[in-house]
Formats: structure tokens, C-alpha cells, sequence
């Protein structure tokens, strides 16, 4: 072998092993664009996890929303957990508190973390909380129950095609994960 | 031609070394690549049991020989066996045989690391096969091993993601060697656009190979540490997403049944013309239609996912961007076609099974056209339909291939011709099952029969067993080929072959005008005249 | 290759012919119950008429050419090789015919999608490996698993014909019923790992995944009973969770409503009743079946390192207060069947494991020592 094809080899390869490094990286760079992607398409019902600010909207008397609740426990988490109400009939611009009861069946202490999803997906970004449970883990003494507000608002901007919007709740139990 | 290289064989260190050896230390690519081939035929029977193994359980209704999951680690271990242990080598192991011939060079641009991704094949291979006999049993959440249900893979999950990994590297380093010897090792007055048409598919494989591996083991990486090192890149729990995985995994996984088809395109252009005796039709448009093919591979992962719950604006874009993959699919089928037409056609077994390949790849691409369509996937997605559509599109097409090229290449690499009255038996036993095999499944989708299901309700129980019946013809046919590959390197049918084997071979593509069969180093001296009968 | 050709043909045709002439259930995509599963079969067949049509003009164009243009019949290879103009042509007119298939599916696309200005919501839930339901306007709420004769049949060995078993693997204990002619909107996710529900008839499949929702809606026709199966590989019983869905007219669903409630209300009034020893064995023999058996195996025996045997286990034959905490509450892979079963299966359950499985602790518990104990630990065993 001519040693010109030998230093053309080693160069390509060098470009090439790159290549598959960028594209290991790109694997884990999805992570986070899928988390925009899903924050812009309402991909998954995915929601902000974070609080906004209370702004006020101007009050669309004339539109009513059902927002239903539900709420699911992931296997192996020996909680109670409800909503106070199954459904609610708001005005978008209006804010609303709803209450949800969560108890710890456990002798022992547990963090739970409950996971918001909506439906329809794409309802999700006009859908604002300012204050949820779901923003961080929750700790539970043993036992413990406790009720818990949901503040939210629906954006008015929202399509008139959505008369109906289901919000989600999962409690999955972190206290292994959490007390590492 | 070949007098000119035959006076260059007796270069210095240029012999194969001695004994059993040989086989391990190897860095020849005819060595190498036989090691391939003759791994990827030994997974091939692997694989072949364990669907075997699925098809007598599936022989009728009720569970009579294996428990439900032990059958869903058949229907994984079947899958990844045959993808990444049969298929994908044998592609390689020709890709190995093949290119440095058909570009002129003497052997590939890089052949210690050629040596090296082979025994990290079977490394992997073996590593996945060991976890059959762990605790709880091997992988049984389907070759997709889609969380949460890996996860509650027993003590096998840690090895089958490291036997992943292994594979990835091994195929990585086949596709950097690739690229190096088609871009490095051309010989002079073989440019780009006079290469055979394997040389063109496996280069562009080659760059969907360096792409999309990596990406599959960060996503088997983040399985691992999300089982053994608490981050929650798909558990919800943590703030991921399960469905997270799905669009990884077919962002890999996508183009990755491209990397099973692409070659199979190449092998059928070249096989085509040399028994219609005319050159390739469109050989530029052939080219072109490839690189959109693997280009459109990258942008179209979704449609694997229709059901998973995308807002309409994805369900459409992915819907719209999958049928465009049949525009050019189409063109090569046409461009096939056309090669046929007016050509003076011959039929041994290599052609046969070419033919066979462009009717029953198209049937397959018919039923890839009726899923894109997402609102019809909602009826066909997770049903028999996808296992019919994936099987036509795998067996009849890229392993009919792997067969055309054995007929195909066996003479040149062996100097031997094998029989043809047993090739041809081998045919049409293997056509025929292979349809009675698989066609009933397109009804049994359709009448409802869900996937990956280890028993099935009484009014699929025809079917089925007529499916079954087929499988088992089809398997028991293909010890013909293993008879026929034994027969053929010991001496075939006796007849001495000439190096151009079949009739103007040599007119197409270089590999013919070496003798056969080649020399240990295919060009020492680079060949003066390049075939360019198909510009 | 024609023969196998001709062959091919005639299985399409007759695919097709049968399928378009009676909708034949064990060929062709079922026609369903519903105007959207009734588009999407007319897609379906839109698509498949396409595919047939243009798979005759290539395989015609192509056994035309391997019959007159063989060597055998003298035929001379022309050297054309090229010809732009053939070339253009058949890449404008796959788009053309695509474009045309875009239009309907982009229809029947937006009308799946379109779960709006529902009537009544239903939330599903998958479970390894029964699927759970909860009727969210009035608080019906029930699992629903395979029915025992198909879950004794379908054991490895059992030695039962499968044939002899009526709708064999896809019965269920408790079927999904709902009113016809209404907008049902269903809302699905998982507890555990990702499963699809599927029911043919009504045109769609959806996947149920942990931790997040999905929406789908139907709205059924006529009224029937509609069979379908989980369609995402969800572990070991994946072909053991069928979906059954009896759609009746208005006036019976609100009886079938009512009868429901008042079968709750009965429920606890056996739970109160005293239960004799042998009673609860041969209830819990068969509550055992259709709850325990698929992971702990139908003797007992479980499968060793995934599922504990219940046969001389540690818990099952040692204090039966903690016996029945465990399984309130659940335990990693054992979901908390507190919410599952009723207090009266429940302690038909536990006495038939202590007592039954080559077991013999000899003890018993009844009912109402059940809701004791779930009333201890608050909130057990109720539906939140």
C-alpha cells in the first residue's frame, strides 16, 4: 500500500470516528429536543413543570370548557390518591383552584411524585398552573394524608374547537430513587 | 488481465498463514469475508429454529410446547439473531468478498480492524445467545425492547445491552472500513459513477451503518443506567418518557432495515443484467433513487408509531413522508423491469431468484404503501399484516438475495460450479413455501390476529396452520443450500469454471476478469480496463 | 415463477372478491361498527385496488418480457440503457397516485383525531395483564380479565381443546359495555408498562402508557358484542387480555347501569355474611384462576426468579394478617388487589392458598375481617 492511501485512510477514519461520536451525542441530544418538541406540539400531553406567574386574561364569558380530572396510581404505589371532583365547567381566562386528596398507606415515609398529562396534546400549552403538587416531589409521613390545590387558568387563546380538556395526574413512588 | 496478476502473486508474506490460525489472525478481506458468510449462514439456522420453534407453537390453537414466555424470547432472540447475527453479516461478509474486486484494489483500506469488527460479531452474538440461560430467561420484550417492559428483563437485560453494544462497535468499524475502501482503494479510472452498483448501495449502507448505530446504543445505554443508575430518561416517574424510547429507537431504526435492503438492491442490479445480457437500465437514476431512499430513511421513524398518541400534525407529516419513499422505490422496481425487457434472458438459479426477490419485494412494498396511510394503520399496526409486510420485505427479498449471490459469487469464490439441478430444486421449494409461509398472514392481520401473541383465537386456526406447514417446508428447504455450499467448495459438480463464470460476465463488473477461483490479493496491479457498459 | 404467479393472483382475488362481496371475517379487514372503521375499510380497499391494479402492470410488463424475451426463444439482447423521458414519466405518475391517496386519508385522518364534544368518557386503564375501566360519569368502575374457561384452556398441557372452548381467548369475566349511538370519548393509560387497546370493529387501536394519557372515540351503530385484544407486547400474558365491548341500545345500557350499582350495593351485604371454611376454598379456587394463576402458575408452583410460588411460601403459610396486608397493598411486579377485589373474593382468595397449593396451614378469614383490616389501613380496597 502507497503511504499517500495510508495517511488518506487515517484521515478519513478520523472524520468518520467523528461522525459516530456526534451521532452518540445526538442520541442523547434528542432527550432534550424532545422535551422542547413536546413543550411546543403538546406532544404527549407533556406539560411545563414549573409554575407561571398569575397574570389576568380578559374573561371569555361566553365559552365554556369541561375540564375533567383524573387520577392514576403507577403499580406499586400503595397511596390513595383522588381529586375532589371529577369535572369542572370553566370560563377560559378564569382561574380555579381544584383539590386533590393524596395519602401515604405506608408505615414508612414516601416521596411520590405525581406526573401531569394532557389530552387533547396540543391544549396543553394554553392550559396554566399556578400552583400545582405535581411541580415537585411530595414527601409523605407515614400514613399521612393530606389535600392538595391545583391552581390553573385556561389561556382564551385557545381554539374554539376544544370543549373539552382531561388533565392527568400519576403518582409514582421515588422514595428508593429519592433517598439515594 | 488476470496473467498480469497472477505474475504478482507470488509476492513476499502474501500467502494465507497455516492451519485453523489462518481463520483468526486473518486480515485478507476473502478470509474475512468468508468468516462472514459462513457466521451469518450458521445464525441464519439459529435464527431458523427459533422460528421454527414459533411456528409449531403457533401450528394451532392452545399452548402445547413452550410457556408464553419463553415464546416471547423466541420471537425477540429470532429477531435480533437474524438481524444483527444473519442478515447483516452476510451483507458484510459480500461487501468483504466483493468490493475490493469490483473497484480494482487488493484487498480493503483497513483489514487488522476488518479482523477485529468480525470477532466482536460473534463476541456479541454469543454474549446475546448466553442469556437464553440466565435467570428469568433471555430478552422478552421484542427486538425493539421498548421500556418499561425491558426493564423487567431478568439478569439477561445488563448482557443483551453489552452484546448491543459489542454489535453496534463491530458493525460501526465494517462501515468506516467500507467507506475508506470505496473512497481510498479505487483504482485508477474508477470513478464514483462507473462503480458497480453493490459498491454504490454499500457505500451509502455504510454511511447510514456510522449514523444510526451510535444512536441505538446511546438509546440501549440509557435503558442501563436508567434500570441500574436511577436517571429517568424514560421513566416517567423521573420526568421522562417511555414513548421517548420509540422515537429513538426508530430514529435507528428506520434506516436500519434500509442497511438490510440497500445491499439487496445492489446484488439484484447486479445479478439482473448479467442474465438479461444488457446492461443496468437507469444505472444514474438507480444511484440517485438509493441516496433519496436512505435519505428519506432519516425522516420517517414515526410511522412505526402511528398509535402511540401524536398530535394529527405528525400523525400527517409522517403519514405523507413515508409514501414518498415509494417514489423512488418505485423506480427501481421500473429500472428492473426495464432491464428485463428486451434483453435474452437466461434463467439460472442466481436470476431466479432475483426475479423472485423483484416480484415478492414488491408485493412487500405494497403493503408498506397500505400502513404508511395512518388512519389504515390503526387497524394494521401490531397485527399479522406488519409481520406479513416485514417478512416479505426481509426473506423473500434480502435473504433471496443473500441466496442469488451465493449461486451468484460460489463459483467465482470457490472455482467450482455448483449444481444447478439442486439450486433450482432449492428455488422453487424455497418460492413456494416461503409464499405459503407468509401469505396467510396478510389475512390473519386483517382478520384481527395481534402480534407476538403465543396462542391466537380458534377462528384464526387455518391459517395459521397453513402458515406453520409452510415454515416448515421453508426451513427444511434451506439444507439444500447448506448441502449445496458443503458441495460446492469440495468440488461441485467437477466442472472447471472459467474466470468469467457466467456468459460475458466480465463486460459488467471487474471481479470476472479475475480468474477463478482469485488470487489471496484480488489486484496487486490495478486493472487497466474498467467495465463501463452500464454508463 | 408464472405459475406461482397465477397462484398469487388467484389468493388476491380471492381476498378481494370474497372480501368485497360479504365482508369475510378471515380474509379481509373487517367492515366494523362505526362510520369511521367503515372509511377506513374503504381506504383500505382504495389502497389495495391501487396496489393490485399497478402490481399487474409491472408483473405483466415483467413475465411478458421473461416469456418473449429469453434466450431459449432466440431472443437478442437489445443495449438500450437509458431513456429520461420513460424515466420522468414513472416518477410523476406514482406522485400523481399518491397525492390521490393522500386526500382521503388526510380525511378520515382528521375524523379519527376528532375526540371533541363527547357524550360520555370512559377511562381505560392496562394492567399486567387485565385491562381496567372506569365509566367517568357515574362511577362505574370494574376489571376485566380472560374468563376462566379460556384461562384453563390456554395453560400449557391442559389437555382441553381449545375448539370446545366458546370464543376462546377472547372472552372476558366483565365486559365494557357501552350505549350505542352516543359519542363515547376514551381516555387511556397504563399502570405498569406500555399496552394497546385494540377492538377491529371499531376501527382504531390506541396505546395506554405509563405515567401520561391518550384520547380516542367511537361511536357504535348497531348493537353487538365487538371481541379485540391488546396489541402492544406487554410481557409474559400479552395474548391473554382480550378486550370485549357489548354495545346495547339506550334503554338496556341504563338498566345494565342500574343493575350495576345495585350489584355493588349486594356485594356488601355478603361481605357481612359469616362464609363457611370450604365455601371460601371453592370460590377462592376460582378467583385463583383468573387472578393469581398467569404469574404464580395454576399449581402454585411460580416460575422461578420472576414469580414467587405460592406452594410453602414463607408468607402464604405464615401469619394471615400479614398474608393479607401484602396483598391490600401489593408488592414490586403484585399489584394492590385491595383495589381489585371485592372483601368477599379477597378472603375466598387467601383461605383457598392456605388451605389449597399442596398448603394445609388450616386457618381461614372471613370478609368482613378483610374490610377490617383495610378500614385499618384507611382508604384500602376503595376506588379513588
Amino acid at each position: 500500500m502507497k503511504e499517500g492511501v495510508k495517511q488518506k485512510n487515517a484521515k478519513l477514519v478520523r472524520i468518520l470516528v467523528f461522525v459516530v461520536l456526534g451521532m452518540f451525542g445526538f442520541g442523547y441530544a434528542l432527550v432534550p429536543l424532545y422535551d422542547v418538541l413536546c413543550e411546543v406540539t403538546g406532544l404527549n400531553g407533556k406539560v411545563e413543570s414549573a409554575a407561571v406567574k398569575e397574570v389576568s386574561y380578559e374573561v371569555d364569558k361566553n365559552r365554556e370548557i369541561t375540564v375533567e380530572f383524573m387520577t392514576a396510581l403507577n403499580e406499586a404505589t400503595p397511596m390513595v390518591f383522588r381529586s375532589e371532583i371529577k369535572k369542572i365547567k370553566v370560563h377560559p381566562g378564569e382561574y380555579y383552584t381544584v383539590n386533590f386528596y393524596a395519602e401515604n398507606k405506608t408505615d414508612k415515609v414516601m416521596v411520590a411524585r405525581a406526573i401531569p398529562s394532557i389530552s387533547p396534546g396540543a391544549a396543553a400549552e394554553y392550559f396554566k398552573k399556578t400552583e400545582c403538587f405535581c411541580f415537585s416531589e411530595q414527601t409523605f409521613k407515614a400514613r399521612e394524608g393530606r389535600t392538595m390545590p391545583v391552581r390553573f387558568v385556561v389561556n382564551p387563546e385557545i381554539s374554539k374547537e376544544y370543549k373539552t380538556i382531561t388533565l392527568a395526574y400519576t403518582f409514582f413512588d421515588n422514595t428508593e430513587t429519592s433517598v439515594k | 488481465m488476470s496473467a498480469v496478476v497472477a505474475e504478482h502473486d507470488d509476492h513476499h508474506d502474501h500467502g494465507p498463514a497455516k492451519g485453523l490460525l489462518r481463520w483468526v489472525i486473518t486480515t485478507n478481506h476473502k478470509d474475512i469475508g468468508t468468516l462472514y458468510l459462513l457466521f451469518a449462514l450458521a445464525m441464519f439456522f439459529v435464527g431458523g429454529s427459533m422460528a421454527m420453534v414459533i411456528r409449531a407453537e403457533l401450528f394451532e390453537p392452545g399452548m402445547q410446547f413452550v410457556n408464553p414466555q419463553f415464546f416471547n424470547s423466541m420471537t425477540t432472540m429470532h429477531a435480533l439473531v437474524m438481524v444483527f447475527g444473519a442478515v447483516m453479516p452476510a451483507f458484510v461478509g459480500l461487501a468483504n468478498w466483493m468490493i475490493p474486486m469490483m473497484i480494482g484494489s487488493p484487498d480493503m483500506a483497513l483489514p487488522r480492524m476488518n479482523n477485529m469488527s468480525f470477532w466482536l460479531l460473534v463476541a456479541g452474538v454469543l454474549l446475546l445467545a448466553s442469556t437464553l440461560f440466565m435467570e428469568g430467561g433471555a430478552p422478552a420484550s421484542g427486538w425493539t425492547l421498548y421500556p418499561p417492559l425491558v426493564l423487567q428483563t431478568g439478569k439477561a437485560l445488563p448482557f443483551a445491552i453489552f452484546s448491543v453494544h459489542l454489535l453496534g462497535i463491530s458493525s460501526i468499524l465494517g462501515g468506516i472500513n467500507i467507506i475508506a475502501t470505496i473512497f481510498n482503494m479505487r483504482a485508477p479510472g474508477m470513478t464514483l459513477m462507473k462503480m458497480p452498483m453493490f459498491v454504490w448501495t454499500w457505500l451509502i449502507t455504510a454511511f447510514l451503518l456510522i449514523a444510526i448505530m451510535p444512536v441505538f446504543a446511546g438509546a440501549v445505554t440509557m435503558l442501563l443506567t436508567d434500570k441500574f443508575f436511577h436517571t429517568s430518561f424514560f421513566d416517567a416517574a423521573g420526568g421522562g418518557d417511555p414513548v421517548l424510547y420509540q422515537h429513538i429507537f426508530w430514529f435507528f431504526g428506520h434506516p436500519e432495515v434500509y442497511v438490510m435492503i440497500l445491499p439487496t438492491f445492489g446484488v439484484a442490479s447486479t445479478i439482473i443484467p448479467v442474465f438479461a445480457r444488457k446492461p443496468l437500465f437507469g444505472y444514474s437514476s438507480m444511484v440517485y433513487a438509493t441516496a433519496a431512499i436512505a435519505f428519506l430513511s432519516f425522516i420517517v421513524w414515526a410511522h412505526h408509531m402511528f398509535t402511540v398518541g401524536m398530535p394529527i400534525a405528525g400523525e400527517l407529516y409522517f403519514m405523507y413522508a413515508t409514501m414518498l419513499i415509494a417514489i423512488p422505490t418505485g423506480v427501481k422496481i421500473f429500472n428492473w423491469t426495464a432491464t428485463m425487457w428486451k434483453g435474452s434472458m437466461t434463467f439460472e438459479t442466481p436470476m431466479l431468484f432475483s426475479i423472485a426477490f423483484v416480484v415478492l419485494f414488491t408485493m412487500g412494498g405494497f403493503t408498506g404503501l397500505m400502513m404508511a396511510v395512518a388512519p389504515a394503520d390503526f387497524q394494521y399496526h401490531d397485527t399479522y399484516f406488519i409481520v406479513a409486510h416485514f417478512h416479505y420485505t426481509l426473506v423473500p427479498a434480502s435473504v433471496f438475495i443473500l441466496m442469488a449471490a451465493g449461486y451468484f459469487w460460489l463459483p467465482k469464490w470457490t472455482g467450482h460450479m455448483y449444481d444447478e439441478r439442486i439450486g433450482q430444486l432449492h428455488f422453487w421449494l424455497s418460492v413456494v413455501s416461503v409464499n405459503i409461509l407468509f401469505f396467510p398472514q396478510h389475512f390473519l392481520g386483517l382478520a384481527g390476529m395481534p402480534r407476538r401473541i403465543p396462542d391466537y383465537a380458534v377462528q384464526f386456526a387455518d391459517w395459521n396452520m397453513i402458515s406453520s406447514i409452510g415454515g416448515f417446508i421453508f426451513g427444511a428447504s434451506q439444507l439444500l443450500f447448506l448441502y449445496i455450499v458443503i458441495n460446492t467448495i469440495k468440488g461441485g459438480t467437477g466442472e472447471k469454471v472459467t474466470g468469467e463464470v457466467w456468459e460475458d460476465a466480465a463486460k459488467h463488473s471487474l471481479e470476472w476478469t479475475l480468474p477463478s477461483p482469485p488470487p489471496y490479493h484480488s489486484f496487486t496491479t490495478p486493472p487497466t480496463v474498467i467495465p463501463t457498459e452500464h454508463m | 415463477m408464472k405459475k406461482t404467479k397465477q397462484l398469487f393472483a388467484g389468493l388476491i382475488l380471492m381476498a378481494l372478491g370474497l372480501g368485497t362481496a360479504q365482508a369475510e371475517y378471515t380474509l379481509n379487514l373487517m367492515k366494523g361498527a362505526t362510520k369511521v372503521s367503515h372509511d377506513i375499510y374503504d381506504l383500505h380497499m382504495l389502497i389495495l385496488w391501487i396496489c393490485v391494479f399497478i402490481g399487474i402492470g409491472v408483473f405483466g410488463t415483467m413475465f411478458y418480457s421473461i416469456y418473449h424475451h429469453r434466450k431459449s426463444r432466440g431472443h437478442k439482447a437489445a443495449q438500450f440503457h437509458e431513456n429520461t423521458t420513460v424515466e420522468i414519466i414513472w416518477t410523476i405518475i406514482p406522485t400523481l397516485i399518491l397525492i390521490g391517496m393522500a386526500i382521503p386519508a388526510t380525511k378520515a385522518m382528521m375524523e379519527l383525531d376528532d375526540v371533541q364534544e363527547s357524550e360520555m368518557s370512559i377511562k381505560v386503564t392496562g394492567h399486567q395483564w387485565k385491562w381496567e375501566y372506569e365509566y367517568l360519569d357515574n362511577g362505574i368502575h370494574f376489571f376485566s380479565s380472560l374468563d376462566e374457561a379460556s384461562n384453563k384452556a390456554r395453560q400449557v398441557g391442559s389437555g382441553i381443546d381449545p375448539f370446545t372452548v366458546e370464543n376462546y381467548l377472547l372472552e372476558v369475566d366483565k365486559p365494557l359495555v357501552i350505549p350505542t349511538k352516543k359519542k363515547i370519548r376514551f381516555v387511556f393509560t397504563a399502570k405498569d408498562v406500555i399496552h394497546s387497546w385494540w377492538v377491529p370493529d371499531l376501527g382504531w387501536k390506541k396505546d395506554a402508557n405509563p405515567g401520561f394519557i391518550n384520547e380516542s372515540w367511537t361511536s357504535v351503530d348497531v348493537p353487538g358484542t365487538y371481541r379485540g385484544q391488546c396489541t402492544e407486547l406487554c410481557g409474559k400474558d400479552h395474548g391473554f387480555m382480550p378486550i370485549v365491548v357489548i354495545a346495547m341500545n339506550e334503554p338496556e345500557y341504563n338498566a345494565w347501569v342500574e343493575k350495576q350499582k345495585s350489584a355493588v350495593a349486594a356485594e356488601a351485604g355478603s361481605a357481612s355474611k359469616q362464609w363457611a371454611k370450604e365455601e371460601l376454598i371453592a370460590k377462592g379456587k376460582s378467583v385463583y384462576e383468573t387472578n393469581c394463576s398467569s404469574c404464580h402458575m395454576a399449581d402454585g408452583a411460580g416460575l422461578a426468579g420472576t414469580f414467587p410460588a405460592i406452594k410453602a411460601s414463607k408468607v402464604v403459610t405464615g401469619d394471615i394478617n400479614a398474608q393479607v396486608k401484602l396483598m391490600l397493598d401489593g408488592k414490586g411486579m403484585m399489584p394492590a388487589f385491595g383495589k381489585m377485589l371485592s372483601p368477599v373474593d379477597f378472603a375466598a382468595v387467601v383461605t383457598f392458598t392456605r388451605n389449597g397449593l399442596g398448603n394445609a396451614v388450616g386457618d381461614s378469614i372471613q370478609p368482613s375481617a378483610v374490610q377490617a383490616l383495610q378500614s385499618a389501613t384507611p382508604g384500602a380496597g376503595k376506588n379513588e
